[in-house]
């Protein structure tokens, strides 16, 4: 029952997320900046996707010690990302008390065919989804949040918008089912039957869902909440962008106030130089293909 | 009777849920223009009571919510709305609408691994539910402030006039007297 209770509380967290921006940051200071800027909590990485795409390689799991000077910097949860199937980065990344384990594409895979039993871990997880099978997958591993994978460094909102209306117009599907269609449906999403029956009962995940990859300015930010996320993580938009600080809170006021296309116009202005980006057909390495 | 719902961020939508359960109306209020509608009551849920207060303060709705609560609107809040209720946040000088004059303690129960879920006494209702996520809890009172729990010493609920505040997430249980009880008390 421990784990149950434990899982309950991990989703809870995540419902306290919602409508917030969770942003990318490298050093102390960044998260500074964030947590002024009114992010809902931070995400501590050595590099931000953007130039882990630029420079190539393995990326692995940051320094615990520079994952520390963020968490001692900032009162506002911090997460963390270790690799897909590195269950040992995870034992450490839980080992120093991280709020929230990413288990994401980002980095390079650990493994290539298992993601993490997040089921055997304390703190929770949050993992990527391009769609309703992978989103239930992860759940059914013990992930208690999900996250859209889009394309992550990229600058460029496309995939996200496409993860986004992919998991919605599956959710859309299963709950115009009949009941005696469910099996069926799991059957051919490669997810257990109880997780399709709960979506085609509340009509959502079991879990909050938000969405990443390519958000870069107060609009990318309101077209995703729009789309029925239920808040945002900013990875290389921000500390990418001339004005980080601006860019940030105004991404914030965004997230709250999506209807309201007046604000948002108000809020896009005199930001400066958004991220430069790179377009989906310019891509050396999808990011969201690993990991299914 | 309507209840304004504080939506900038966090677990609102929680709260709307249990008041429709009990078959009350509420809108939310975002910005300084959903102020201006009609609520007699508010609730300020959970989230991160750092960016609800940018947000209040950046949307413009600080000053009148501020003088809504002061004037005797009645405010059921919870876990970021008692620090955003409080009047002094312990080793912090900010101070968000400070309406209740308490000092309360954030992240007081640590990281994510110390939240935490029990049942205990609540003064006037009995033993109800009740779920710590990052929880503060009021570390000082004054005398006039009746505090209606404590959980291993430590108070987790108080009342000030028409200010409930609490540590944990009525709204996360299924069990619905503290609002009931909140909306009968309006």
């Amino acid at each position: 029952m421990e784990t149950t209770e434990r899982y309950k509380l991990n989703k809870e967290l995540a419902q306290m997320l919602k409508g917030g921006v969770i942003m990318d940051v490298t050093t102390p200071e960044q998260a500074k900046i964030a947590e002024a800027a009114g992010a809902c909590a931070v995400m501590a990485l050595e590099r931000i996707p953007a130039d882990i795409r630029a420079a190539g390689g393995v990326s692995r799991m940051s320094d615990p010690q520079m994952i520390k000077g963020i968490q001692n910097a900032v009162s506002i949860p911090v997460m963390a990302k270790c690799r897909i199937g590195h269950f040992a980065e995870a034992q450490i990344l839980q080992a120093i008390e991280i709020d929230y384990i990413d288990e994401s594409e980002v980095l390079s895979p650990a493994d290539d065919v298992y993601h993490i039993d997040k089921r055997q871990f304390k703190v929770p997880f949050v993992c990527g989804a391009k769609d309703l099978g992978e989103a239930l997958r992860r759940i059914n591993e013990g992930a208690s949040m999900i996250r859209t994978k889009g394309e992550p460094g990229t600058g460029d909102i496309v995939q996200a918008v496409r993860h986004m209306r992919k998991m919605n117009s599956q959710i859309a599907e299963i709950v115009s089912m009949r009941t005696d269609e469910l099996y069926e449906a799991a059957k051919k999403l490669e997810v257990p039957y109880d997780l399709v029956q709960y979506v085609h009962e509340n009509h959502r995940l079991p879990v909050v869902n938000f969405a990443a990859g390519g958000v870069a300015t107060p609009a990318d930010a309101a077209l995703m909440m729009q789309l029925g996320a239920e808040g945002v993580f900013v990875g290389s938009g921000i500390f990418k962008s001339g004005d980080p600080a601006k860019r940030a809170a105004a991404i914030v006021q965004a997230t709250t106030n999506y209807n309201d296309a007046d604000l948002v116009a108000k809020l896009s202005e005199g930001l400066g130089e958004a991220m430069v980006g790179i377009n989906e057909q310019e891509i050396a390495i999808l990011m969201a293909e690993r990991g299914k | 009777m309507q209840v304004g719902v504080l939506a900038v961020q966090g677990a609102f939508a929680e709260h709307e849920h249990v008041l429709s359960e009990l078959g009350v109306s509420c809108i939310e209020l975002r910005n300084a223009g959903d102020l201006n509608k009609h609520y007699d009551s508010l609730i300020l849920p959970g989230g991160e009571s750092t960016v609800q207060g940018k947000l209040l303060r950046d949307s413009d709705m600080f000053d009148t919510i501020k003088s809504q609560i002061e004037g005797g609107m009645p405010v059921l809040a919870t876990c970021a709305g008692l620090i955003l209720l409080a009047q002094h946040i312990e080793g912090d000088d900010t101070v968000h609408l400070g309406t209740l004059p308490v000092t309360v303690k954030r992240n007081a129960y640590g990281r994510q691994l110390g939240s935490f879920h029990t049942v205990s006494e609540l003064k006037g209702i009995g033993e109800v539910p009740m779920t710590f996520i990052r929880a503060p809890y009021v570390a000082e009172v004054t005398p006039d402030v009746d505090v209606l729990a404590t959980v291993d010493d430590k108070i987790v609920a108080v009342k000030y006039g028409k200010q409930f505040a609490l540590s944990f997430h009525p709204e996360l249980d299924s069990d619905y007297r503290i609002h009931k009880a909140f909306i009968e008390s309006i």
